[in-house]
């Protein structure tokens, strides 16, 4: 159908300037192919929201919350968070004005930005990161600033590497550990590290996209939330999705330093209004959910201990067929490399699912530092990923016979 | 080179869900010396705390379809006889598949496992009901299995999430 109107002309330059994604075609593949494949390509729990949570939605509807919360969340909800941020991660806010609840991590890590972006300003984003730092810090208008890391630093921020891209523009560092694609996570060490460097950038805010800190393996997360120096210029986001299940609900939230707060919530106020009504109050029953003579949440370390099971299984078998891959000790990924084949990691991908039925992300959709390696998620179905990892090797001694021949 | 309460529970929990899996691959997905893992489920299983490995099978879905039925049943204890020895005259027959001693109406609770609603009710009243000590039963059929033991017994679970999530 043609049209009097010229749309492109009629659209934002912001917009029209955000880059599409790098493996859209990839996207289509997988997508047309749904159905007959399978996919270690989805960043989000394979568990369905446990029952206990879903009751509590069906009550609250039962119960006509069906209107909107106070801007910030409800005071209940907001009071269990801070304790549990608290006792948790050693993070103390304060629930009447520290904290904000948004529609999932997502929202949170906008309101920062635009509560924090002049023009001029620089952001880094280590990389390989979550996609949608970049877009928005690009629709935020400020720099961006890429940092490559390593898998020889298994991909953590070193302050060394980190101080190669400061300078007197930087207005924030946005992090995500336990990390979107790499699984890397960061020691108490790591951060105290990235503390002292920061000490020499006093206009610099931390944003600390903290999503899947309640899939952490081994070690309990560290918040650089909990360290003295980082804790009053950290904007911390976190979130029910990963931890509980929660991925549709669209619940998330930002703790840090009242100024800070107030300028995402009046943002807030007015985008948005409010979080969603009912998955507060799901929220609220998953914090109140019982607990295990630790002190955790059974419902959460269920999960938990099931993905850590997986991925002891899915590093060994990489490890049975070649690829090089760290251990990752946090969230549902491991992130091998694929150099020795020569293709690019979208090359790659494409082959392995037309060839095999199998998708796994290409590491080139995160930042081009993720290229020559891949995501596999691990939130999937022992099953599958068990027959996943047959495919994965079939495919991976094709290529070497053809290399060689 | 004995296991930790918490390590054995870990073990045991994992197992009750998933039979099937080799001591190798338990040890890696738990975090445990494989070595250690064979140890404990042998002495576990010689201890009767592992009783069995069973499969959930959703039966009505082969060619064969029997009927389960659950049995109340109401004895009178007797001297020198007791619960156990009454239950044991019971559950002994192969088509018993459960007994259970009950709190409650009534005494024991039988689930039986046989070809058609026919021979459950031919069983019963030639076997249960004339039993030493029954003093009357009741049966419920079993009309559809929607959880079996922790499993869901649905044809097909869905995923109901996209394909790809970066």
């Amino acid at each position: 159908m043609t049209s009097k109107y010229n749309y492109d002309q009629l659209l934002s330059s912001e917009v029209k300037s955000l880059k599409p994604s790098a493996i859209r075609h990839f996207f289509d593949l997988a997508n047309r192919m749904k159905g007959e494949i399978i996919s270690l390509s989805i960043g989000e729990p394979d568990f369905v929201t446990p029952w206990l949570l879903r009751e509590a939605g069906i009550l609250a509807i039962e119960d006509g919350y069906t209107h909107y919360s106070p801007n910030r969340g409800f005071h209940d909800l907001l009071e269990e968070l801070a304790q549990y941020l608290a006792e948790r991660f050693e993070a103390p806010y304060r629930p009447e004005d520290e904290l904000l609840l948004t529609v999932g991590g997502s929202e949170a890590i906008d309101l920062a930005l635009r509560a924090l972006i002049n023009p001029g300003d620089e952001v880094v984003i280590p990389e390989p990161a979550y996609v949608a730092y970049e877009a928005c810090t690009h629709l935020s208008g400020a720099q961006i600033r890429h940092l490559a890391l390593s898998a020889d630093d298994e991909f953590r921020l070193t302050a060394e590497k980190l101080r190669t891209v400061m300078n007197e523009n930087t207005k924030v560092v946005l992090t995500g550990f336990p990390n979107n694609p790499t699984g890397a996570t960061m020691s108490r060490h790591d951060w105290l590290q990235v503390a002292e460097l920061l000490d020499d950038f006093p206009n610099c805010i931390l944003i600390s996209d903290e999503l899947y800190a309640e899939l952490s393996y081994g070690e309990c997360h560290v918040s650089p939330a909990s360290i003295e120096r980082l804790r009053n210029r950290c904007i911390m986001i976190g979130g029910f999705s990963k931890a509980f299940a929660m991925t549709g609900w669209r619940l998330g939230y930002a703790a840090g330093p009242d100024p800070l707060i107030s300028a995402m919530g009046k943002i807030h106020q007015y985008m948005i209004m409010s979080a969603p009504t009912l998955s507060q109050k799901v929220a609220l029953a998953a914090l109140r959910a019982p607990r295990n003579s630790n002190g955790e949440i059974e419902l959460l370390v269920e999960m938990r201990d099931a993905y850590d099971a997986r991925r002891r299984f899915i590093l060994k078998r990489l490890s049975e067929i070649g690829l090089p891959c760290f251990e990752p000790r946090g969230a549902f990924y491991v992130f091998p490399s694929i150099a020795e084949f020569g293709l690019s990691s979208n090359q790659f991908c494409e082959r392995l699912l037309e060839e095999k039925y199998l998708a796994v992300v290409p590491g080139s959709a995160f930042g081009p530092s993720g290229e020559s390696y891949v995501r596999i998620s691990y939130a999937a179905s022992m099953a599958q990923i068990r027959t996943a990892m047959e495919r994965l090797e079939d495919f991976v001694s094709t290529l070497r016979t053809a290399s060689k021949s | 080179m004995g296991m930790t309460n918490d390590e054995r529970r870990k073990l045991l929990k994992y197992m009750s869900n998933h039979a099937r899996t080799s001591c190798e691959e338990l040890a890696l997905m738990l975090g445990l010396d494989e070595a250690a893992v064979e140890a404990e489920i042998a002495s576990l299983e010689k201890d009767r705390v592992i009783l069995g490995y069973n499969t959930v099978i959703a039966w009505d879905r082969t060619e064969d379809d029997p009927v389960t039925a659950l049995i109340e049943v109401t004895v009178t204890p007797q001297r020198d006889l007791g619960f156990d020895r009454l239950a044991r005259r019971l559950y002994s027959h192969p088509q018993v598949s459960s007994c259970y001693l009950m709190s409650g109406s009534y005494d024991l609770l039988l689930i039986i496992e046989d070809k058609s609603l026919k021979d459950v009710a031919r069983f019963v009243s030639d076997h249960i009901a004339p039993a030493e000590a029954v003093l009357s039963t009741k049966t419920h059929f079993i009309l559809k299995k929607y959880k079996v033991n922790g499993t869901d017994c649905s044809a097909q679970l869905a995923d109901r999430r996209e394909a790809v999530i970066l």
